[in-house]
């Protein structure tokens, strides 16, 4: 139990999240990792209004994760780590030295972003961060919902996951 | 003149189905504009929330799921559009019933949501309990 998926997704608490993975995965707790959002009490109401009563949500800065992060993997229940971009993952990944894995759920199309899967667009530099993650010893897969297959980073970025 | 009232919103397909189903039953589908959120980031979804809310002068969205996209970003919108009403887990009844009612649209939506809560029933399946 503990942590289930550390996932990336600008969407962050949205509908694939709470019910496409927390049903199946039986998420009882939720990790939001943003420094935005942990700052701001109008946006974690916004966010814990789209979630179950019976499903807890953390608002963390990428400090505050870091601290909690062993805390959150013994939990006894299953729960899903949230950052909205790449930058925000690296920064736990690098701090705490304890992801596991990273999901790329969600990047969606901005300028200077090339798209490499139906939900997945990168820029040449966000390519390189994740290649760093995959470095530090992260296994980095491309996955927006349990039913997909997960793609490893070397199919996304060979064109080999839109095949 | 616009006909739209509402904005429908929600994941793939939902929007453009259920205002096929209202245009089926009424024939008064042209009151919704439908919306997806497929392929969209947050950003994206409100920036759309907020040029149709503009375009059509609409003063309600309809959106499927609490924790979607879409509602998440009718409550942004909410913010600066405080005479906004975000109708959450909308139904084919609820829809109906807005069609069909006249006058203010906000008021309307809350007697649809009513309507629409009620329509959700179970009938038959084994007893339980006891």
């Amino acid at each position: 139990m503990g942590l289930e998926l550390y996932r990336i997704d600008d969407r962050l608490i949205h509908g694939q999240v709470v019910v496409g993975w927390g049903q199946p995965l039986d998420v009882q707790f939720i990790v939001l990792v943003d420094d935005e959002v942990a700052s701001s009490d109008w946006e974690q109401e916004l966010y814990r209004m789209g979630v179950p009563p019976e499903m807890d949500v953390h608002f963390d800065s990428v400090d505050d994760a870091v601290m909690h992060l062993a805390k959150y993997q013994d939990d006894s229940r299953a729960g899903i780590l949230l950052t909205g971009d790449i930058d925000t993952m690296v920064r736990l990944v690098t701090a705490s030295g304890r992801v596991p894995t990273v999901n790329l759920g969600g990047i969606h199309h901005r300028p200077g972003r090339t798209q490499r899967l139906r939900y997945l667009f990168l820029s040449r530099d966000e390519e390189e961060q994740l290649k760093a993650l995959a470095t530090a010893g992260a296994e980095v897969t491309a996955q927006d919902v349990p039913a997909a297959r997960a793609l490893t980073l070397n199919e996304v970025l060979s064109g080999e996951g839109n095949r | 003149m616009s006909n739209i009232r509402a904005l429908v919103a929600g994941h793939g397909d939902f929007a453009a189905g259920i205002v096929s189903a209202v245009d089926q039953i009424t024939g008064r589908g042209e009151v919704f504009q439908a919306m997806t959120n497929r392929g969209m980031s947050a950003a994206d979804v409100a920036a759309a929330l907020g040029q149709a809310l503009d375009a059509t002068g609409a003063t309600v969205v309809f959106t499927d799921l609490p924790a979607g996209s879409c509602t998440m970003a009718a409550r942004r919108l909410q913010r600066e559009r405080p005479g906004l009403a975000v109708v959450v887990g909308v139904n084919l009844a609820a829809m109906l019933d807005f069609v069909f009612a006249e006058g203010d649209d906000v008021a309307a939506a809350l007697h649809a949501a009513a309507r629409g809560r009620e329509a959700l029933t179970v009938i038959g399946g084994p007893a339980r309990g006891s």
